[in-house]
C-alpha cells in the first residue's frame, strides 16, 4: 500500500500539523508501512460482530445538578499564553 | 543503613514502630537521587522541598499517635499525571511550562492518606513509546545495564524503582506501559481493571484504553498501594462504582488446584528463547510448588492484536490531543492567523512518534475511512474480547512472558516505528480486554538482564492475581536483587 504525498498532506490539515519536505516522504513512508500491516485485519470476517468501544459495559453515568465549587478564573487561566480581562486571547480570526 | 533496600512494606513497618523517621527516609532517598539520577536519569523533576516538608509533616503526626496506611512512604509520580503547583509535561515540549492547577485523583488519595512525593519520572512523550526514548528532554537508561532502555513509557518510574530512589511510584498503562518497563527492569507492575483506578488527572492518550496503576518492588507493595488508589471516582464517569476488596488481606488465599493457562499463540515467532525457558521454569514452579493446574489454551485472534490496537490507540489520541492548540495552556507558537498558529504550535510542540499516532489516528476517522479502520478495528477488538471470556471459562489466569526479549539497546529500535509496535504483543491484549494484568521478575538472561512473567485475570480478579504473584515472588526471592549502579 502506497499513500501519496497529496493524501498526507491532507491528513495532516485535519490534524492541523505540518511538516518540511524531507519529513513529509518519511511520514508517507512509515504511515504506509503502518497501514498495510494494519490491513491484516481484512483478513476477518466481522460482518455480524458488534463493535466495542469500551473495556467495561457501562453505559450512561448520572449524576445529580448540583452546584459545587469549581477553579476560580485566575488560576484557571494562569497557564494560558495570552490572556486579558479573564479570557483566552487567540489571533484574530475575522478579517 | 541501606535505605534504598526496604519495600513499602518494611518502611511502613519501621515507621510505625518508630524506629525511622519519614524524614530521615526521604532524606536519604534524596541523596541517593542526586548521587545516581545523573547516570540513570529516571526523574524529570525532583521535588525535594516539597518531599522534605511532607516528611516531616508526616513524622510530627505520627508523634502525636496519628496514622495513615500510607503516611511518611515516598513516591515517585509519572509526570503525566496531573500534581497541583508541581510541572506535569508529559515529557512533551508543548506541556513543558504546564502548571497544573489540581491534582489528580489518585495524587488526592495518595496525599490525603500521607504519602510523600519525591518528584515527576521521565516517559516517551505522552506515554507513547515501549522505551522512554521518546522523551522529549532526554532518555532513561536501565539500571541493570546502562546501554539499554528501561522499557516505556512508564520507563522512569520503573528504573527509579529499579535503582532504590523510591520503593513504589505510578504508572500509566495503554498498551503494556506499566508492566514493559517494570520487566526489562526487574521490578514489578500493576495493570488494574479498566476503571478500577479514576484516570481523573491523568492526562489522556488512548481513554477507553489508559489505566493507572503502582510499580513496586514487591507484588505485596503493589496490593498496598492499589489498597488506596482504587475505587470510584465521581470525576472519572468511567470509574467502576465497585467496592474495593482487601487486597494484602487476600494475598495468602489458598490457591492450590486453580487453574493456569498458556496461550499457545503466544509461544511462537519472534519470542527469545531465553524467555521462554524462563517461562516454562516458572510453570514449573506454579504446578510443582504452588499447587496449580497448567495447561494450554488458545487466544486464537492474538495475531491482530497489534493491527487492533494500532488503529483504536492512536484514533483516541487524535481526537485526545486535539486540546494543545496553543490557546488554554502549554506552548503557542505565533502567527497571525488562528490555523496557522495552531499548525505552528502544533508541529513544533510534538516529537515525532507523537505525530505520527496523531496522522495514523486522523487517517483512520477520517471520512471514508472510519469504517474500514475505526470501526473494522473496534470489531476485531470484540473477537480479542471474547477469546479471554471463552478462555476464562476454563482457567483462573493466564500466564504469558511481558515482552518477547529483555531490554534492548538504547538508539536500536528507534528508527522501525513498526518493530517497535510488535514488541507490544503480549501486553496490548490485556487493555483491549480491560483485564487485570501483572508484570513480575521471573529470572534473569545470560546477560544478567530482568526478564518478566505476566499473570492476566478476568475484570476486578486483583485479588486472585496479586496473590498468585506474591505466592510466586516469595519462592523465586528476586526482590533480593538489586542492580549495581
Amino acid at each position: 500500500m502506497s499513500i501519496s504525498k497529496e493524501e498526507v498532506l491532507h491528513v495532516a490539515h485535519l490534524a492541523r500539523l505540518e511538516f518540511e519536505e524531507e519529513e513529509l516522504e518519511r511520514f508517507a513512508e512509515q504511515l504506509a508501512a503502518i497501514l498495510s500491516y494494519v490491513e491484516k485485519l481484512g483478513e476477518l470476517d466481522t460482518s455480524n460482530i458488534e463493535p466495542t468501544y469500551h473495556a467495561l459495559n457501562m453505559t450512561n453515568v448520572f449524576r445529580e445538578d448540583e452546584i459545587k465549587e469549581s477553579t476560580p478564573t485566575e488560576e484557571a487561566l494562569a497557564n494560558a499564553p495570552e490572556r486579558e480581562n479573564g479570557f483566552f486571547v487567540v489571533p484574530k480570526v475575522i478579517k | 543503613m541501606e535505605w534504598h533496600k526496604f519495600s513499602l512494606t518494611m518502611q511502613l513497618e519501621m515507621l510505625e514502630k518508630g524506629e525511622i523517621k519519614s524524614l530521615d527516609l526521604t532524606q536519604a532517598l534524596l541523596n541517593r537521587i542526586k548521587e545516581k539520577d545523573s547516570k540513570i536519569k529516571a526523574f524529570l523533576k525532583v521535588t525535594e522541598e516539597q518531599a522534605l516538608s511532607a516528611a516531616e509533616k508526616a513524622d510530627r503526626r505520627r508523634e502525636k499517635g496519628e496514622k495513615g496506611p500510607l503516611l511518611g512512604l515516598p513516591l515517585a509520580i509519572k509526570d503525566n499525571i496531573c500534581t497541583k503547583g508541581i510541572p506535569t509535561t508529559c515529557a512533551s515540549k508543548i506541556l513543558s511550562n504546564f502548571i497544573p492547577p489540581f491534582d489528580a485523583t489518585v495524587i488526592e488519595k495518595l496525599k490525603a492518606c500521607g504519602a510523600v512525593i519525591l518528584g515527576k519520572t521521565n516517559l516517551d512523550e505522552f506515554a507513547m513509546g515501549s522505551s522512554t526514548e521518546n522523551s522529549a528532554f532526554f532518555p532513561t537508561k536501565n539500571p541493570w545495564d546502562l546501554e539499554r532502555v528501561p522499557g516505556g513509557s512508564s520507563g522512569g518510574s520503573a528504573a527509579a524503582v529499579a535503582a532504590g530512589f523510591c520503593a513504589g511510584a505510578l504508572g500509566s498503562d495503554t498498551g503494556g506501559s506499566i508492566r514493559q518497563p517494570a520487566s526489562f527492569c526487574g521490578v514489578v507492575g500493576l495493570k488494574p481493571t479498566y476503571g478500577r483506578v479514576s484516570r481523573y488527572g491523568l492526562v489522556a492518550f488512548a481513554s477507553s484504553l489508559d489505566q493507572i496503576g503502582p510499580i513496586t518492588r514487591t507484588v505485596k507493595d503493589a496490593a498496598l498501594l492499589l489498597q488506596y488508589l482504587a475505587g470510584h471516582d465521581p470525576k472519572d464517569s468511567t470509574s467502576a462504582p465497585k467496592e474495593v476488596p482487601d487486597y494484602l488481606g487476600a494475598l495468602k488465599m489458598d490457591l492450590r488446584e486453580k487453574k493456569v493457562g498458556v496461550p499457545k499463540e503466544y509461544l511462537g515467532e519472534g519470542l527469545e528463547e531465553e524467555v521462554k525457558e524462563k517461562l516454562k521454569e516458572s510453570l514449573q514452579i506454579f504446578k510443582e510448588e504452588l499447587g496449580l493446574e497448567v495447561k494450554e489454551v488458545s487466544l486464537p485472534h492474538t495475531p491482530y492484536a497489534v493491527a487492533t490496537y494500532y488503529i483504536i490507540a492512536p484514533a483516541e489520541a487524535s481526537s485526545n490531543l486535539a486540546r494543545y492548540d496553543g490557546v488554554k495552556y502549554g506552548l503557542r507558537v505565533e502567527a497571525p492567523d488562528l490555523i496557522e498558529m495552531y499548525k505552528k504550535t502544533r508541529s513544533q510542540g510534538f516529537g515525532p512518534e507523537v505525530k505520527r499516532r496523531i496522522m495514523i489516528g486522523t487517517y483512520a476517522l477520517s471520512a471514508g475511512y472510519y469504517d474500514a479502520y475505526y470501526k473494522k478495528a473496534s470489531q476485531v477488538r470484540t473477537l480479542i474480547v471474547q477469546d479471554f471470556q471463552k478462555a476464562f471459562k476454563e482457567v483462573d489466569f493466564i500466564i504469558s512472558p511481558v515482552a518477547p526479549s529483555p531490554a534492548f539497546k538504547i538508539g536500536e529500535r528507534v528508527d522501525d516505528p513498526l518493530k517497535m509496535y510488535l514488541s507490544d504483543i503480549y501486553t496490548i491484549s490485556v487493555n483491549l480486554a480491560g483485564i487485570v494484568g501483572l508484570s513480575l521478575p521471573c529470572g534473569f538472561s545470560q546477560k544478567g538482564l530482568p526478564i518478566g512473567l505476566q499473570i492476566m485475570g478476568p475484570h476486578f480478579s486483583e485479588p486472585q492475581v496479586l496473590a498468585l504473584g506474591h505466592q510466586f515472588e516469595e519462592i523465586v526471592k528476586l526482590y533480593e536483587k538489586y542492580p549495581e549502579i
